[in-house]
């Protein structure tokens, strides 16, 4: 036991994604389920306090890879049993490299979560970028190709920020300790840090790798992308950067961006990855807030969030998986086939709304109630705006434009039945913890003393979300959807990149063919030219007198030219010539 | 396809549709109701004013949607504007099942 306790939970699923690859067809499936749901009960048994500790190189202090505390303990939780739910929903899946790269994708998430220093952290976070890639190369297209490339690209950007800010900080005479920052100590080192996170949150500027690459993944791997860097991104800003004020507007940009962009878009995973933008800014904006109640309330609305979007992206992946397709302008009528997947998808769609009754309204508007008991009034108009715009984009138009609308004559098979069991595991989920949110509540870094249900509170949110939908309805000419994708922040390296290639191309191919016009062709041809005709010319030059003396016509003299140079060409003379040049060049050298 | 009239389409008959209408409008009347027969606390003195949060529910998603169709116009290109190659990849393999 006394060793059980010192083994991180990210050791079970790096040694379990080798075990799966020795592992063939449905043993390996059933493994894969189990492997999380160990993964869980270890978490659980955890003892508080630092677990294992290894020594580093010499003046750093010992590497801390156990942290355990309620928070750690709370994200280990909800990272393991979304695991479990991701990979019974990918019972399906055959190929072993995606779960191998999903397993350490996972087990590095929790190593973050679990570290307790910000080396062990930095090497996990790089773990986690470099993993996630080869979930979303799982999909083998062209466009996921494409989009990994660019994911990889931002995500080393982002952790060399943090690279960067850890150097400065321990530099600095900081410790490699991974605890919180003071906002009025911050400094260059600090800020790095916050900048390397922040890539990760998606925060505004930086957001575009995951709307881009996540829609790309296949079906299984955008479940499993959904929930986790954003996630321990969360978690790392509520442990060292609870308090710092500039991520209270960072979060509320985030919820209106994230809104804005879902409702331009058609794609329904993309709609759906920038819900994720619009969720996580909730949790970025309670961490800027940063007192014990926002803290809890970003972790339950962590903790929710994972399942209902998850469940989201079950639903609307159990869609492509049996048509193909993931446009709304293609998509629509699924309802009569599709049924179960209708019903779970839209028990995540409340509860991304924050319902009451489901899972969103216990836990978001925990961070709502903290920024009323701070009195930020703005902060607080923005988020509730924002609860209403989440009904709009990814309650309502989620599955209206997936399952009703038009009727595309799609008859797609209902999703397979362990897709459906994982679905209802979440759905069940969510309705368990909106009915009992205690048992949410009881695991929580700080006691929360707070009531969702209070008769006003069900009254007020109802009126938030009734007139969203009637908005919704009204404006349904306005929100038809087009076959088109909206211009993110990634045109700048998208088109940027291009423009950057082409302007290269044009300056150096430039140099280059001027420099073979001029050198090459130009100077290096006239020095041939030289070589080859100069040494005629020169006897031409001197014969024309000695010809004209002897009386030869202008006719012969132009065919005597035209042998000499013939001759010269050719290397070879009349031996006469040669004989009467030797004797010419003797007698120079006789007389002096 | 099946028999299409033992295909459940409830959803699609504008009979339907209208009923869903009314639900939806006496819904929302309801929650209108309802504020008179409670006790609230505001916190900031604006959200004190009555029906309150069901004007910032229709005004803000109105506005949200105005301004993302306002947006639309300047942000929204063809699908190939990244020039991305176009492939349609089966139902079937979109896990690279299929070898």
């Amino acid at each position: 036991m006394e060793m059980l306790a010192n083994i991180p939970p990210s050791f079970l699923l790096f040694a379990g994604a080798i075990i799966t690859v020795l592992l063939r067809g449905t043993a390996r499936n059933i493994f894969l389920v189990a492997l999380p749901a160990l993964a869980f009960v270890h978490i659980a048994y955890l003892p508080s306090g630092n677990g294992l500790q290894v020594s580093f190189l010499p003046g750093f202090g010992d590497l801390e890879m156990l942290r355990v505390d309620k928070l750690s303990k709370a994200f280990g939780y909800i990272f393991t049993l979304n695991a479990a739910a991701a990979l019974l929903f990918a019972f399906y899946v055959k190929k072993a490299v995606q779960h191998t790269a999903a397993l350490v994708y996972i087990g590095s998430a929790l190593g973050v979560v679990f570290a307790g220093d910000l080396i062990t952290l930095y090497i996990y976070w790089e773990l986690m970028a470099v993993s996630s890639t080869f979930v979303i190369l799982a999909r083998d297209t062209l466009k996921a190709k494409g989009a990994a490339f660019r994911y990889v690209m931002v995500h080393i950007f982002g952790g060399l920020l943090l690279l960067a800010g850890i150097v400065i900080t321990v530099s600095g005479g900081g410790s490699i300790a991974f605890d919180s920052f003071d906002y009025s100590g911050a400094n260059l080192g600090t800020w790095l840090i916050l900048g390397g996170f922040l890539v990760n949150a998606a925060a505004p500027g930086v957001s575009a790798w995951l709307s881009d690459a996540y829609p790309e993944a296949s079906v299984t791997g955008g479940v499993i992308l959904s929930a986790y860097t954003t996630k321990t991104s969360v978690y790392v800003l509520l442990r060292a950067f609870h308090g710092w004020e500039p991520l209270i507007w960072i979060g509320c940009i985030m919820t209106v961006f994230g809104i804005i962009y879902a409702l331009l878009e058609n794609d329904m995973r993309r709609i759906l990855a920038y819900s994720i933008i619009n969720q996580v800014g909730f949790m970025v904006c309670a961490a800027g807030i940063g007192t014990d109640m926002a803290i809890s309330g970003a972790t339950a609305h962590a903790f929710c969030h994972i399942i209902y979007k998850s469940l989201l992206w079950m639903s609307a992946g159990a869609v492509l998986y049996r048509t193909g397709i993931s446009r709304c302008t293609e998509l629509g009528g699924l309802y009569k086939t599709m049924p179960l997947t209708l019903i779970f998808g839209t028990i995540g769609a409340l509860a991304i709304s924050a319902v009451p009754l489901t899972s969103g309204f216990t836990s978001k508007t925990i961070i709502i109630a903290a920024t009323e008991y701070e009195h930020l009034l703005w902060p607080w108009i923005v988020l509730e705006l924002a609860s209403a715009g989440v009904f709009l984009h990814a309650g309502i138009k989620f599955p209206y434009f997936v399952f009703f609308n038009q009727d595309r004559g799609l008859r797609p098979k209902e999703a397979p039945s362990t897709m459906l069991w994982a679905m209802g595991i979440l759905s069940f989920l969510c309705i368990y913890l909106g009915i009992r949110p205690q048992a949410l509540y009881n695991i929580l870094p700080y006691t929360v003393d707070y009531q969702a249900y209070t008769v006003s509170h069900v009254v007020t949110q109802m009126q938030l979300l009734m007139f969203s939908a009637l908005v919704f309805f009204l404006f349904l000419p306005m929100l038809k959807r087009t076959p088109t994708i909206s211009l993110d922040t990634d045109w700048i390296y998208r088109k940027g990149g291009q423009f950057f290639y082409s302007t290269c191309d044009y300056l150096l191919n430039g140099i280059n063919a001027l420099a073979h016009k001029t050198l090459i062709a130009g100077f290096t041809q006239s020095v041939i030219r030289f070589a080859q005709e100069g040494p005629t010319r020169l006897l031409a030059w001197i014969l024309t007198p000695i010809w004209e003396l002897s009386g030869t016509s202008k006719k012969q003299q132009a065919k005597l030219r035209e042998d000499l140079r013939e001759n010269a060409q050719n290397g070879v003379f009349p031996i006469g010539i040669t004989a009467c040049l030797s004797v010419v060049l003797l007698g120079i050298l006789f007389f002096f | 396809m099946a028999d299409p009239k033992k295909e459940f389409d409830w959803f699609d008959k504008p009979s339907s549709r209208k009923l869903l209408w009314w639900i939806l409008w006496i819904t929302c009347g309801l929650t209108v109701v309802a504020e008179l027969f409670i006790h609230r606390h505001p916190h900031f003195g604006i959200d004190g004013f009555f029906s309150f949060y069901s004007v910032m529910g229709f005004v803000g998603c109105a506005a949200m949607i105005l301004a993302a169709k306002g947006l639309g116009v300047f942000l929204k290109r063809n699908e190939d504007y990244y020039g991305d190659l176009e492939e349609e990849t089966p139902p079937d393999d979109i896990d690279g099942n299929a070898s």
